[in-house]
């Protein structure tokens, strides 16, 4: 059976949840082979084992966190050349997308990019994206080479399907433009202890509406009572309310949870354009015009100041 | 010696607009006016910001599109870069980001480069992945997503901010560089500055000018494909009450009628 390689983001060896769900894809294409890259190998195969991944492949070298990017993509292109796969997987961040078009220009292969869903296809895996702030739905497939396609979180479940999983080093030989960019310094992002944005599947946005970053203690309070990621619109984070690593939109975070509770957010197609496929959509909002209605499930015209509290409290009441 | 700067900026459907496919799936370009992307004025801005913080600088816009993307060169001029460049033609009708990334490679080096600027994401595609494709093609670092940009003394620094963390990165020249919206706001273009964009050079490029064959562009020569596109189903109305005083707990009815709580 053919092989398909996944790409592993992980922290020290602490394996992101999106991976886990690439797994998932990569079956319903062939056997998964993970790659790891960097320190923690040992660590995650157990993990990547019992969700499917029937080998290890796995390098570690100072170069990996040192420079941007490249030296990744010299390791991917030497477990594609090792694996000859049937297609690669990888999450679909920042980071993710710009390895993943690397690597398919240096195969000769196409790059699908955001996919939220892949199956396999008579002429190889079909690809399900969404276009234009998510008002149309596409199915694309790779013409030529090995398919490279980078997979958006919540695209699929995470399901056990324990295989062997052994490590197996893999040779990597860096090319001339792996140390190009140097990383001078890395700040790690402060713990907030909630839900990761792009995997909660409950968030709780606030946009201008809320009025000021004291204010936001009002939409934490709600999130923390569900469990939820907190999210901010581009003009909640743009008057320096909230940091833009919690901004949903087009230029902030693509969230697609269980359920979506935006609070005092008019609902711009850049904010849908990061929202819009999120199953169940909760607007709070005082003005009965604002365009998130158009998307809600259950909206309240009202002060968020008054609604969202009282549902805090609700809440808290009935999971006791 | 003059610093050139080359900045890659798309021409875009208004994302306001009723955005759709054309009938052979590739971006309606004529359902919706067109712009200069938003993202990519960004980019504009931080590469006037770099030449102004240079002794002698030169900045090229370069665009890849049809004949009314020279409406974002217009743009991009009136803004302050000097001059521009447009590679149009026919053959390029449904080119993928794999063959637009060998075009600009190609009227880049056609132009000449110490630094590539570019933005985050087209606004129509948001692939986000062509400024590290033109790297690899070029074959100069790429010093991405950033938001904060500098160059000195031919190193340019910047910051990254990642899911994980943010970074501190650096690379000599030449590189190329892609700057979000986060880098700080882009400037209105000056009354001065449209007059005299109307005067400023635009040279036009069609393939051959830059040596490529049409069979490895366009629809034909894409590496991938748009089988199908759907509009996406009208979400059906969802019951919208007015708060009158119970507005919080009758939210929380319809959260535990749907078992979030
Ligand atoms: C290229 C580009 C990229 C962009 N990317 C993004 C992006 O990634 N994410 C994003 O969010 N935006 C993005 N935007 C900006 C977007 O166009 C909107 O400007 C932004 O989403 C508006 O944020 P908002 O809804 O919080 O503010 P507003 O549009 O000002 O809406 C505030 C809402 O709050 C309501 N309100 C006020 N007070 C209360 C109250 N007390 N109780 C209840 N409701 C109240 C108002 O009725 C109003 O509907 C982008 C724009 C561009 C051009
Ligand atoms: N046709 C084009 N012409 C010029 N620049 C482009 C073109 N397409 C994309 N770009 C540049 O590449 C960036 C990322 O585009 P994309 O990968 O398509 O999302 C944009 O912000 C532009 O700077």
């Amino acid at each position: 059976m053919a092989e398909v390689l996944v790409y592993v983001d992980h922290v020290d060896g602490a394996v992101r949840k999106p991976t886990l769900e690439l797994l998932t894809l990569a079956r319903r294409l062939g056997e998964p082979v993970a790659v790891h890259l960097g320190p923690g190998a040992e660590t995650a195969a157990p993990v990547l084992a019992e969700h499917g991944a029937t080998r290890v492949l796995a390098a570690d070298a100072p170069e990996f966190a040192d420079y941007l990017v490249v030296p990744k993509v010299d390791a991917l292109e030497a477990a594609a050349q090792a694996v000859q796969p049937a297609a690669v997987l990888v999450p679909s961040s920042g980071e993710g997308k710009e390895i993943a078009a690397r690597l398919a220009l240096r195969l000769g292969s196409g790059v699908i990019t955001d996919a939220v869903d892949v199956e396999a296809g008579e002429q190889g895996p079909v690809a399900t994206q969404s276009a234009f702030a998510a008002a149309f739905t596409t199915k694309s497939r790779i013409t030529r080479g090995t398919p490279v396609i980078t997979v958006k979180p919540n695209s699929a479940p995470v399901e056990t399907a324990p295989a062997a999983g052994a490590v197996e080093a893999l040779e990597v030989t860096f090319g001339d433009l792996a140390r190009g960019t140097k990383v001078v310094s890395r700040t790690p992002r402060e713990s907030t202890g909630r839900p990761e944005l792009t995997e909660a599947a409950i968030v709780v946005s606030g946009g201008r509406g809320v009025g000021g970053a004291e204010n936001f203690a009002v939409v934490e309070a709600l999130a923390d009572s569900l469990g939820a990621a907190v999210g901010a619109s581009r003009a909640a984070v743009d008057a320096g309310w909230y940091p833009h690593s919690n901004q949903v939109g087009q230029t902030g975070k693509s969230v697609s949870p269980q359920l979506y509770i935006a609070n005092g957010i008019s609902g711009a197609i850049q904010h849908r354009a990061g929202m819009q496929t999120s199953k169940t959509i909760v607007a709070v909002n005082k003005d009965p015009e604002a365009p998130i209605f158009d998307l809600a499930d259950y909206g309240v015209v009202g002060d968020l100041f008054q609604v969202v509290p009282q549902l805090t409290e609700e809440v808290k009441a009935r999971k006791g | 010696m003059s610093l050139r700067i080359v900045v890659a900026v798309k021409y875009v459907p208004d994302a306001t607009g009723d955005r759709r496919f054309a009938a052979d799936l590739t971006t309606d370009r004529d359902a919706v006016d067109g712009l200069l992307s938003e993202l990519d004025e960004y980019a504009v801005e931080q590469a006037l910001q770099i030449a102004e913080a240079a002794d002698d600088a030169e900045i090229t816009v370069v665009t890849v599109g049809p004949e009314d993307a020279k409406d974002a060169l217009r743009k991009a001029l009136s803004m302050g870069a000097h001059k521009a460049v447009h590679v149009e033609d026919d053959a390029l009708h449904g080119t993928d980001v794999i063959g637009t990334s060998l075009v600009l490679a190609k009227a880049v080096e056609h132009t000449g480069f110490d630094l590539v600027v570019t933005g985050m994401a087209s606004t129509d595609g948001t692939m986000g992945v062509l400024p590290a494709l033109l790297a690899e093609r070029l074959g100069v670092p790429q010093v991405t997503l950033l938001s904060q940009v500098s160059v000195e003394d031919g190193t340019v620094t910047g910051r990254r901010d990642g899911d994980a963390a943010s970074e501190q990165l650096q690379a000599s020249l030449p590189a190329l560089v892609s700057v979000t919206d986060q880098s700080g706001e882009a400037r209105y273009p000056s009354f001065k500055g449209i007059m005299a964009a109307k005067k400023k050079p635009v040279e036009s490029l069609d393939l051959s000018d830059l040596g490529i064959d049409a069979s490895e562009v366009g629809l034909g020569g894409a590496w991938s494909a748009v089988d199908e596109a759907t509009a996406r189903p009208a979400r059906t109305a969802g019951t919208i009450v007015k708060d009158e005083g119970e507005g919080g707990k009758q939210l929380a009815e319809f959260l535990a009628s749907q078992k979030f709580i």
